[in-house]
């Protein structure tokens, strides 16, 4: 099993992710840097880590979308490969096309970071298959821009797919404004494409997946992609 | 040429900005605003290129990069260079 970290300038989430996967699951990581036009088939799975990616300049992702990484990552995403957006990561998957829908700034227009619940839509993608015991995870988000928007035509598409994977909730797993952080159409934390092979996310796993920390629940999605197919 | 484009957000998409401008202006007294729409303004400076050529690829750009257009819209207009 291999997997890949994209890292681009202004990547901060870069080593946490290495750091869960190598240490923590004992996995083949390996590091690419954005302006590599890598050949990404010899990995299982390739994450684009959170982060504020060329400054966030203009809109978050909108810059790292044209990185010369980012034509292997579509290339290997369009052949089925598994790809996770994670935060800036998502920004990136949605500006790229790879995802549905677009992020914008948080309705409070404030930086949010806290711990968050979500709810797990669906339990059958390559992301969330180790999810069916426990619907409910308690994973934290730090995010400005994590507001997701899509036209109704496109929700509805992606709701009649099975696409919404992942909704904010409470910590029994109702979905309700009060327990929606920022805004997002639908509640919606995480969405998949059409084809599930690639997922976006803005709360972060791998700030729940060490066990020196009580919370744990962002294993659960590292785990669902180790997960022999 | 210079061209100048603006990019909004597109109708029916929650502008939190303007929605906080808009609060700021009313207590203020500026009871007569209705909405307030925060955007982007950008100017871009071309060399070589006639008019039209510009337009067509200014808006390229705006559909390539400038503007994320499942929720904005852009709206350029050229004029000669000062």
């Amino acid at each position: 099993m291999k997997c890949a970290i994209v890292v681009f300038p202004g990547s901060n989430c870069d080593h946490d992710c290495y750091h869960i996967l190598k240490h923590v699951f004992e996995i083949d990581t390996t590091w690419i840097w954005h302006k590599d036009n890598a050949d990404l088939d010899a990995f299982d799975f390739v994450i684009l880590p959170g982060g504020f990616s060329y400054g966030d300049y203009l809109r978050a992702g909108a810059i790292s979308k044209f990185s010369p990484v980012m034509k292997a990552v579509v290339h290997y995403a369009n052949k089925g490969g598994r790809v996770l957006g994670i935060c800036n990561g998502f920004q990136i998957l949605v500006e790229s096309g790879l995802l549905p829908g677009a992020l914008m700034q948080n309705r409070s227009q404030k930086f949010i970071c806290k711990s968050v619940f979500t709810r797990v839509e669906a339990t059958d993608t390559p992301f969330t298959n180790q999810c069916t015991a426990k619907p409910v995870l308690k994973i934290p988000i730090a995010h400005h821009d994590g507001n997701y928007f899509a036209s109704d035509d496109t929700l509805k598409q992606m709701q009649d797919n099975n696409q919404v994977l992942l909704r904010y909730c409470d910590a029994t797993g109702n979905v309700s404004d009060a327990a929606n952080p920022n805004g997002s159409l639908d509640s919606i934390a995480g969405v998949a494409n059409a084809q599930k092979n690639v997922m976006g996310m803005m709360p972060h796993p791998e700030r729940s997946a060490d066990p020196l920390w009580p919370d744990l629940d962002g294993q659960l999605i590292f785990k669902s992609l180790i997960q022999p197919r | 040429m210079l061209a100048k484009v603006h990019v909004t957000y597109k109708k029916g998409v929650l502008d939190p900005q303007g929605k906080a401008v808009h609060h700021a202006l009313s207590d203020l007294g500026y009871t007569e605003v209705q909405q307030v729409n925060v955007g982007k303004y950008m100017e871009i400076r071309l060399e070589g290129v006639s008019e039209e050529e510009a337009r067509t690829r200014v808006r390229e750009m705006c559909e390539k990069l400038l503007a994320n257009t499942v929720i904005e819209s852009y709206q350029v207009s050229l004029s000669p260079a000062e």
